[in-house]
């Protein structure tokens, strides 16, 4: 309640100088001019049936699937990775926190190496999977494999953040009463960190989406099976420069979509918002 | 005006005579003179630095023939980069400062000579052939083109919108054999990783390839290879500022010395 009567006061001062603004609006443009470009170059009376085209929809079904099936992993394992990392006391935390956030830093193209001997053919697990029956180079799989592998650090960086800042006094309360373990999980810490979790799917469905290395390294590229948007886009380049731009603006265009649906609010900021809807919000 | 170019014009001549002056009184002008005179003949004195844009194939041999370049006229420098030719392409058609450019087909190079960015025209100078590709231990028991058709067998091409994987999709029509891949990579380099590292049975690379990868894989000849030879021109680009330069290496990748260094790599003539 203190938060929210803070957030309605009117804002009368702001703590930022004036001259903020310019190099705030470079770094803006710096971001935006490029896309402009991009979408200045597209080719619009061919828009259409660029996009539309048997290989571009494939890729585009593919990605979105795979992107999708790489979210569900990653709450899956991201998650229970995000709870230990920002509740557990235990030896080694701050090394495997650091760890576990190294596919933001490497180089995709490292983790699509790593990868493949992990689970290729002749890698570490490759043998073990070989013997199950289950390939999982140059298959579906792998382009999840490679998607989750980048992904998995946004989702839990973005929830250990906010289950940090949820603080435990809730969880605490919860025990007192009575509550056993799991069940403060599921009534108290995942409804209060719900609006963090939501954001961090996003950013790790996003980032799933532009997946490009790792994937090509580790998957190979085939229509249908492996060659999601990015790798269409990098291969229509070499012969239909036309199509690869048109493809980068869909691929665009669903990313801006994606991250827009989770950032109309500032993330954590659940009550209603006071200003009246605008109009294009109607029904 | 008049003292102005009276100036300009003993100044002129102050610096030639102290220049001649110079040349006199040092002990081995004669030398000196006639050292400079013939290479003149030669060659017009060569220097400045030459930035090459070269098809990733060519990384190796390149390479070589740049040092051997410059150690055959010293004070020039090579500056190499090398990526797709289709990669190249673009760059140059951006305004890339490429002085010259080297494709591993004709197609790449006609995209520049169209849109006039080329300084006359290009110099064919290798050949290259495709050849299967195999893990060393061979685990699917290829020995021809039409065991890549066989069920089961992981084979890994280019894609057909790059020159190794057109030249892959004519070489399967002359042979009558359609291969299903588990992957169509955008470069030659991708399929051979793949094989180097044993995920695939086989790949259709270039014969240079399998001579790079040095015993990692082993290459397997094809009858219909022939049918699909790839061709690599050289050209000086037009925004050059050094074609004398640019036309001194285009010579020597073309001439005797870039012939030998190219067909030790497996490159053939063209």
């Amino acid at each position: 309640m203190r938060a929210l009567a803070h957030r309605s006061r009117p804002a009368a001062y702001t703590a930022v100088p004036a001259w903020i603004v310019v190099p705030a609006a470079i770094g803006a443009a710096f971001i935006l001019l490029p896309l402009l470009a991009m979408a200045l170059r597209v080719d619009w009376p061919r828009f259409g049936a660029l996009v539309t085209s048997e290989s571009s929809l494939a890729a585009l079904g593919l990605s979105l699937r795979t992107s999708a099936a790489s979210t569900v992993l990653c709450i899956l394992l991201g998650v229970p990775l995000a709870l230990v990392l920002a509740r557990g006391r235990f030896a080694g935390q701050r090394l495997l926190r650091a760890l576990v956030l190294l596919p933001l830093v490497l180089p995709p193209v490292v983790g699509g190496i790593a990868l493949l001997y992990t689970f290729g053919r002749q890698g570490l697990l490759g043998q073990v999977l070989t013997v199950a029956g289950i390939q999982i180079a140059f298959s579906t799989t792998a382009v999840v494999l490679a998607q989750t592998f980048v992904a998995l650090p946004f989702l839990v960086l973005s929830l250990e953040g906010t289950l940090r800042t949820a603080g435990t006094s809730y969880e605490a309360v919860a025990a007192t009463l009575g509550a056993r373990p799991s069940t403060v999980l599921r009534r108290v810490t995942i409804p209060l960190v719900l609006p963090g979790l939501a954001s961090g799917a996003v950013l790790a469905f996003a980032r799933s989406l532009g997946e490009f290395g790792a994937t090509l390294t580790f998957a190979g590229s085939l229509q249908g099976t492996t060659r999601t948007l990015p790798l269409e886009i990098y291969l229509q380049r070499e012969t239909d420069p036309d199509a690869a731009v048109a493809l980068s603006l869909v691929l665009v265009a669903v990313a801006v979509i994606v991250v827009a649906s989770t950032y109309r609010r500032p993330p954590g900021e659940t009550a209603a918002p006071r200003e009246p809807a605008p109009e294009g919000a109607r029904p | 005006m008049i003292t102005k170019t009276t100036t300009l014009l003993a100044t002129a001549v102050l610096a030639a005579g102290a220049l001649a002056g110079c040349g006199a009184g040092t002990p081995s002008a004669g030398s000196t003179t006639t050292a400079a005179a013939s290479t003149s003949a030669s060659t017009p004195a060569l220097s400045g630095t030459l930035t090459v844009f070269a098809a990733a194939s060519l990384k190796a041999t390149f390479t070589e023939l740049a040092k051997e370049f410059e150690a055959q006229h010293p004070g020039t420098k090579i500056q190499l980069s090398f990526a797709g030719s289709s990669d190249l392409v673009t760059q140059i058609t951006a305004g890339a400062p490429a002085d010259v450019f080297a494709s591993a087909d004709t197609k790449n190079m006609a995209k520049l000579a169209d849109a006039s960015l080329l300084d006359g025209a290009a110099v064919n100078f290798a050949s290259n052939r495709l050849t299967i590709a195999v893990p060393p231990s061979n685990p699917a028991n290829i020995a021809g083109l039409s065991d890549l058709a066989r069920d089961g067998v992981k084979v890994v091409v280019c894609a057909p919108q790059v020159p190794c994987g057109a030249a892959a999709v004519t070489a399967e029509k002359a042979a009558g054999v359609s291969i299903t891949p588990v992957s169509e990579e955008s470069s030659v380099t991708d399929v051979l990783g793949k094989v180097v590292s044993g995920e695939a049975d086989a790949g259709l690379v270039y014969v240079t390839d399998v001579k790079g990868a040095a015993g990692k894989v082993t290459g397997i000849p094809f009858d219909a290879a022939d049918k699909a030879v790839t061709t690599y021109p050289i050209a000086t680009v037009a925004a050059s500022k050094n074609k004398e330069l640019a036309a001194a290496f285009t010579a020597l990748v073309s001439g005797d010395a870039g012939r030998k260094v190219l067909s030790d790599a497996g490159f053939g003539a063209p």
